[in-house]
């Protein structure tokens, strides 16, 4: 039973970074990039291993910030200087950057253990399994503070969550106007390699628990539910992080009772909220379109 | 030591000697295939890019992973047939929602491609992790089409997928006229009465055929890359459509080659990450050394092309400081030339030494003159900045004080016959705005002739 609280908790945690750094990437129209460096980060985290040979949170984190940022850089300068549609770039960045990281892990498979499977799925289900604790367990001392996984992607949305709300008004007017900032003084660029930073983080935390590509869904699906709802920011934020947790928990009891993958499950909610959400609108569309038809 | 290599070389060697005495006939099978699909997904992946869809392909081939479960768990069988049908299905299914909800929602285009693919994958999986709970046969290898495995291909798998590549590039083949046209202006064809939904449908189809032939060999993750890459790498080969499809054709088949091959060294190796990564690294060769617009040829040509204005500027003043010496005085020293042209000495010096070299200038220790050839370039020069300062004026009605800019930037890339059209349409081609004789036309074409 604690068990499927820590993995329900894990899942909420991934869902929320997502949702909430997926608000900006749909605004700022990159959604994209953000599945570009869902992908190219599996070559971050690989490399990292594979050269430190640590799993530790801080040194996963760097190697795939610089991974993604090193992509979301590559990209922009083959649309500069190789005169590319900005998507082809894209597309050709991160596929390469993805082949290299399976390929590294082909080569390494006795001493990785991360496999292909795993970086489709994560293992969410195995998450409490891998604790971490204080203190020295065998000679009783010390004690089990939950899971690994928990406590990295905990780490995350805390600086996630204090960045939006720190620079809430710097990131609001770089997402509806982008021109406006550029006239107002502020430094673009610099927002966007930061946001980029923020994806690339979210994505590392997340991957061990839902993999590389179910990232993409965490985080484009509810942010875009929430576009098609939402009248300002706050409220876009609030209900994109609303539809993420519905999902984790529509999600996990599919996943109980189909069997199935616990992170597809919710990636697959997500998506059927997405579409109820549609046709909710569609029809309150059709409804006014009636009563106007009527009073008139 | 010794010992090792010799144990070790002659394995992968002979390996690879294997590989190409086709001893195994799957291996000529598998090398077909994949040629085949390679120049498919090519070809019919340079229209995508054509219509700025590059990563059309990419969501493409993650929504046909749910057809394939679907497939699976109604008919209970690993038919390639089955699987093709139910993989093209859905993953029609998902070209449509890609087009359908920025049409009728908020939902932006590239969100739209972001939800579909991540959807639909994330639905094949949950699919495919249902399906191995089950207790059914033969489910073993499902899994394969994530990553692509091409020798674990069956001949059968094999020959739908050649026939599917044959009948694509045929197509192509065939429609290739109206495709270019609709690829190029979708309005002007429907003008002329071409059924252009038809055709859209069409090329949709085939772009969802060839991705899901692919996805045994390539895999769903990295299929964009095979439609995308090629097409861009060919992209700085050439400007002509058909041209780069021809050589986006070649580098796909290249990559199939190389990747079926390493497959063959290796055989825990995945085919569609090295094929990738071959795809990238023929990319990475042609953005630098393509012939035609390739960085490297762009980045030289840059360069000529400034040390020619800098020469022809240089020469320019040589004239001005000619002109106001009323021709009387013909040696300049360095002095001279900056007081009229800042230019840093050294690029200064480099460049009098290239016009010594071409014999456009002698050079002396009073300093430097211009030989006839030289002097003939400079009035050339000369005579298109002011006839080009009087059209401004006379057509542009821009105040002589704003013409010069103008004019000094031009004056490097007019033709003898826009000159002689300028002429033409002066009223006025004696003098410039500034009150300076235009040097006249007969020792112009005098210079041209060098």
């Amino acid at each position: 039973m604690t068990n499927d609280i820590w993995i329900i908790a894990t899942a909420a945690l991934v869902a929320a970074s997502c949702a909430l750094v997926g608000v900006f990437l749909i605004l700022r129209r990159q959604a994209l990039i953000g599945d570009a460096i869902s992908h190219s980060v599996l070559l971050g985290i690989v490399l990292a291993y594979i050269i430190t040979d640590s799993r530790a949170l801080p040194i996963m984190l760097g190697g795939a910030v610089i991974i993604g940022l090193l992509t979301a850089w590559l990209s922009d300068s083959l649309h500069r200087v190789g005169k590319l549609q900005s998507d082809a770039s894209i597309g050709i960045i991160f596929t390469l950057f993805f082949a290299i990281g399976i390929i590294l892990i082909s080569l390494y498979a006795g001493q990785i253990d991360l496999d292909q499977s795993c970086v489709l799925y994560g293992e969410i289900a195995f998450i409490p399994f891998d604790t971490l604790y204080i203190g020295n367990l065998d000679t009783g001392s010390g004690f089990d503070i939950g899971p690994r996984a928990f406590w990295g992607i905990g780490i995350v949305f805390m600086i996630v969550l204090s960045s939006i709300i720190i620079s809430f008004n710097r990131l609001k007017t770089i997402a509806f106007h982008p021109s406006l900032a550029l006239s107002l003084g502020i430094n673009v660029i610099f927002w966007h390699y930061f946001l980029m930073t923020l994806v690339s983080m979210t994505t590392v935390a997340s991957f061990e628990a839902v993999g590389a590509i179910l990232v993409v869904a965490l985080l484009v699906i509810p942010a875009s539910s929430a576009y098609l709802v939402a009248r300002s920011l706050k409220a876009m934020l609030w209900m994109a992080v609303g539809y993420s947790q519905l999902a984790v928990l529509i999600g996990y009891a599919l996943a109980f009772w189909l069997d199935s993958s616990i992170s597809a499950s919710i990636a697959v909610s997500a998506g059927l909220l997405l579409f109820v959400t549609i046709a909710w609108q569609k029809v309150q569309s059709k409804r006014k379109v009636l009563q106007s038809i009527e009073s008139a | 030591m010794d010992a090792f290599n010799l144990l070790e070389t002659p394995s992968v060697w002979s390996n690879w000697l294997a590989f190409w005495s086709f001893e195994d006939i799957n291996v000529l099978w598998v090398l077909m295939g994949s040629i085949l699909l390679g120049m498919s997904a090519s070809v019919i992946g340079g229209f995508a890019f054509l219509r700025k869809r590059s990563l059309v392909g990419d969501a493409l081939a993650h929504a046909a992973l749910p057809g394939v479960m679907m497939a699976f768990l109604l008919f209970q069988s690993r038919d390639p047939l089955v699987m093709f049908l139910g993989a093209v299905t859905s993953s029609f299914i998902g070209f449509y929602l890609i087009d359908w909800l920025p049409k009728n929602t908020k939902i932006k285009a590239d969100a739209a491609l972001a939800i579909t693919l991540s959807f639909f994958f994330a639905l094949g999986l949950m699919l495919l992790s249902y399906i191995q709970g089950l207790e059914v046969d033969n489910k073993s290898g499902l899994d394969k089409i994530l990553f692509g495995q091409a020798a674990a291909m069956t001949q059968k798998d094999i020959k739908l997928l050649g026939y599917v590549a044959l009948f694509v590039l045929s197509c192509v083949v065939l429609f290739f006229q109206k495709f270019r046209l609709i690829a190029f202006s979708a309005t002007y064809a429907r003008t002329i009465g071409i059924a252009v939904n038809r055709y859209e449908l069409l090329l949709a189809l085939l772009i969802v055929m060839s991705v899901v032939v692919g996805l045994q060999l390539v895999g769903v993750v990295l299929m964009a890359a095979v439609l995308l890459t090629p097409v861009a790498a060919a992209r700085f080969w050439s400007n002509q459509l058909s041209h780069i499809l021809i050589i986006a054709a070649a580098l796909g088949a290249l990559s199939a080659i190389i990747s079926t091959q390493i497959s063959y060294l290796a055989p825990a190796m995945p085919t569609g990450p090295w094929m990738v990564v071959s795809l990238s690294a023929l990319f990475f060769l042609s953005l630098l050394f393509a012939p035609e617009k390739g960085l490297l040829k762009r980045y030289t040509e840059h360069n000529k092309l400034r040390k020619r204005v800098a020469e022809e500027n240089v020469l320019r003043t040589l004239y001005k400081l000619l002109e106001r010496k009323d021709f009387q005085h013909k040696t300049f020293n360095i002095a001279d030339i900056q007081a009229l042209r800042s230019m840093p000495l050294e690029h200064l010096q480099a460049t009098l030494k290239q016009l010594c070299k071409k014999a456009l200038i002698t050079s002396s220790t009073a300093g430097f003159e211009m030989t006839t050839t030289g002097f003939g370039l400079a009035e050339q020069l000369t005579r298109r900045h002011r006839l080009w300062e009087n059209y401004l004026t006379e057509h542009a009605e821009l105040t002589p004080q704003q013409v010069h800019q103008h004019a000094e930037r031009i004056e490097h890339i007019l033709t003898p016959s826009q000159e002689l059209q300028l002429q033409a349409e002066l009223t006025n081609s004696q003098s410039d705005p500034h009150g300076n004789l235009i040097p006249n036309a007969n020792s112009a074409s005098q210079g041209d002739s060098k």
